[in-house]
């Protein structure tokens, strides 16, 4: 598939080079091209395909074979921009083409419409900058049934009572159930709750040339090897391959936009594999690196012109960053479950998908799911509960006992923006390209915190309920780690308080576009990647209207 | 649901047996084995401390799959950083060993007794430990931590790792089967009595009205 690509040279001036190719970049590569549009995209991970996603837990966990990696690429993080950040690892993110996508747990939710006017429903809450999408469900309902159509989501539509509207339904019927999902399914109805099947990104019917599900059971953190989960890799990038219109350029790390004397931007400055730097000249950048890579660059992109770095004149660009709250609640049954098999997840409830904060005294809301997301080697390390042996007899019996009878309950909620959350660049620590590291500063606002206690609350409730043997929760506390990288350069009308406008437009530069977790104006209830998706489906229809107005001509 | 994993079990013993048996016969002549990292004596050592941490009792065990031989092999590929600790945590060991038993030469060539004795010295987090579940699974610790706690995670990944993979562990996948995970990479429902059972997903309504039957 990789033969069909153009090869375009770097002098060649294209309409859009994007940057990043995972969940939001490989649609807009798909859109562009498919409309006629020339695009490089360049993609700071390898091209790896489906040969190359085995169930290796050494392999892909340990050695990151999908994943930034701490070796080349360190972080650091500090709770408060008073503190020094201190080297640790401070985010996973998809580093290959198809980015996170290829790896996540495919839970596939849309936002629903309060999660785009909260704000003026309930009024400001302290220590927080929430504020309201310039956009409106209604103006992404279209995309979202783009998404599950054209990207592939099996769901029941009309399952949940609390469900917003949609104009079409799942284009396939849910993934079967799981034990995990009986159980939940009971408890949760026993307890006046409204479980239904889950939307999930993972085929479960063949469909446009990809395998259903084989329920393999190493979905979350490893890439699917029959093409079932619905990656940008193995949904969009081969549309995008097909047109003859989209070169995707692999192990090319953008470290610098470039910026003409008018101010416009003119190309995107890369790495190759052996550390050559070239310039890819084109007519529009878009930046689709994901919610921390993003406004790195950004950052990196600083000149005189622009000293505060890239489209940031607001002061947002890296700010408000939400991770999503969340809580773990296990709980392990006497019959065998099995949940090592399959998917993660086929049941949720969204109940709590908007809470009074009257009534809890803390603003928030989320949802739960039942899953089982562990496979066996972090089974044995993280899975059994306080107390159970570490070695020996005991131990290889909680394991032969536990493993097939285990499963947890998520709870995912929402995270208030704060200022002071974000990411930017270390002054001390650099990349083995000799750039400036990633630096996370991070602290909860406290209810968020408030809010995961309370999520896990009812997970217990509903582990009491469906009779667990053995039910505890992971200690919940301030995050200092992310896989949700949200809100970094977010979307608003106002450009003192937000970096892009509802086109994906930065307010500062009229060529340069953000589409990816960053431009999230708020995080929804856990669950991102349906609404990047979504967004970079009506941001390339957006960005196609400017362009044929000519509005990104010089 | 006890006895579907039986019946299971039951129907791959022989294979699994038959995995064992050449795991057993290779730890048997060590001569034979060419090893990447460890001496022939350190993975004797080695051999009998990860089956201090897996022992092979009703199922098998660190020795039938082969964890010895993975780790040698780790040692030299992706936790090369840790050779330093297996070559000074070892001595340290034999240390202990002749602390606690004076007649007693070396690990391998203690009774179990005294091996578990010896192990349960070793292990300072046991006393204090907090579930923390390693986000996303299983990722290395640190190089700087004891032996005992590095040799117990590479114990785990060399008996639980995926048996296709090609770092020499889980032979035979006698781990996965040890903690009744089916061996093979592609399953159909249903996968456990209880989703067998299920009748069929319908909505809240259906179910209050069948309530009030």
């Amino acid at each position: 598939m990789k033969t069909d690509q153009p090869k375009y040279k770097t002098s060649d001036v294209v309409d859009f080079v994007i940057v990043g190719s995972g969940a939001a970049g490989g649609i807009l590569a798909k859109e562009l091209s498919t409309n006629g549009f020339s695009v490089v995209v360049l993609e700071q991970g390898p091209y790896l395909t489906e040969k190359d996603f085995v169930h290796d837990e050494i392999k892909v966990l340990a050695e990151d074979l999908l994943t930034n990696k701490p070796k080349l690429q360190p972080n650091t993080f500090r709770k408060t921009p008073q503190d020094k950040a201190k080297p640790q690892r401070a985010l996973v993110y998809g580093r290959a083409v198809g980015g996170t996508s290829n790896h996540f747990t495919a839970n596939f939710w849309r936002f629903h419409e309060i999660d785009f006017k909260e704000r003026g429903k309930i009024g400001a809450v302290a220590g927080s900058t929430l504020v309201d999408w310039p956009i409106s469900y209604a103006d992404l309902e279209p995309y979202y049934t783009k998404v599950e159509w054209e990207v592939g989501v099996s769901g029941l539509a009309g399952a949940s009572p609390f469900d917003p509207p949609r104009s079409r339904p799942y284009p396939m019927p849910p993934l079967p159930v799981k034990a995990n999902g009986v159980i939940f399914e009971r408890a949760a109805r026993k307890l006046g709750w409204n479980p239904f099947p889950a939307p999930m990104a993972i085929l479960s019917q063949p469909r446009a040339g990809r395998s259903a599900c084989m329920n393999c059971g190493f979905c979350l953190s490893f890439g699917c090897e029959v093409g079932a989960k619905s990656s940008s890799l193995a949904s969009m990038i081969p549309l995008a391959e097909k047109s003859g219109k989209c070169e995707i350029r692999p192990n090319s790390y953008v470290h610098k936009i470039e910026i003409d004397e008018k101010g416009r931007a003119n190309g995107a400055v890369y790495f190759d594999e052996k550390k050559n730097v070239h310039l890819q000249k084109a007519k529009a950048v878009i930046l689709s690196a994901n919610g921390a890579e993003t406004p790195r660059l950004l950052f990196l992109s600083a000149s005189s012109k622009f000293p505060d770095g890239l489209a940031n004149s607001s002061g947002y660009v890296g700010k408000n960053l939400m991770f999503n709250t969340g809580a773990v609640s296990i709980g392990v049954f006497e019959e065998q479950t099995n949940d090592y098999k399959g998917f993660a997840v086929s049941r949720i409830l969204h109940d709590f998908y908007e809470l009074d904060a009257q009534k809890v005294g803390f603003y928030g809301g989320g949802g739960l799911d039942a899953r089982y997301d562990m496979t066996p080697i972090g089974f044995a390390m993280g899975g059994l509960p306080a107390g159970t042996p570490r070695w020996g007899r005991e131990f290889k019996a909680a394991l032969a006992h536990n493993f097939t009878r285990t499963f947890e309950i998520f709870g995912h909620g929402t995270s208030l923006p704060v200022m002071n959350n974000g990411f930017d660049v270390d002054p001390d620590v650099r990349d083995a390209w000799g750039l400036p590291a990633l630096r996370l500063t991070y602290k909860d606002h406290p209810d968020d915190l408030k809010l995961a206690h309370w999520l896990a609350d009812r997970s217990m409730e509903l582990l009491d309920a469906a009779g667990a043997k053995q039910k505890w929760t992971y200690p919940i506390g301030e995050q200092q780690f992310g896989v949700h990288l949200l809100g970094t350069c977010r979307m608003g009308d106002d450009p003192k308080t937000s970096v892009i406008n509802s086109d994906h437009q930065t307010h500062d530069i009229k060529n340069l576009f953000l589409c990816d977790g960053s431009s999230l104006t708020t995080g929804g209830r856990g669950q991102p990647t349906m609404t990047i998706m979504a967004l970079a489906f009506r941001a390339a229809d957006r960005i196609m209207a400017l362009a044929k107005r000519g509005d990104l001509s010089a | 649901m006890a006895a579907l994993g039986a019946t299971w079990t039951a129907a791959h013993w022989p294979a699994v047996v038959a995995a064992a048996e050449h795991a057993h016969n290779a730890a048997l002549f060590p001569e034979n084995q060419k090893w990447e990292f460890f001496t022939s004596a350190e993975a004797e050592e080695v051999g009998a401390l990860a089956s201090c941490i897996i022992p092979t009792d009703g199922t098998p065990g660190a020795r039938e799959a082969g964890v010895v031989y993975f780790i040698d092999r780790a040692l030299t590929t992706f936790a090369a950083d840790d050779q330093k600790t297996y070559r000074q945590g070892l001595p340290e060991i034999q240390k202990r060993v002749h602390e606690l038993f004076p007649e007693v030469p070396l690990f391998s060539a203690a009774t179990p007794e005294q091996q578990q004795a010896v192990l349960e010295s070793l292990d300072e987090a046991s006393a204090h430990s907090v579930p923390g579940r390693p986000r996303g699974g299983f990722r290395p610790g640190s190089p700087a931590q004891p032996l005992f706690e590095t040799l117990r995670m590479h114990t785990i990944a060399g008996f639980l790792i995926d048996p296709d993979s090609d770092h020499k562990g889980n032979r035979g996948g006698v781990g996965w089967v040890a903690i009744g995970r089916e061996l093979g990479h592609s399953f159909q429902p249903p996968f456990s009595q209880i989703d067998k059972d299920y009748p069929g997903w319908q909505p809240a309504s259906a179910h209050k009205d069948a309530d009030k039957k």
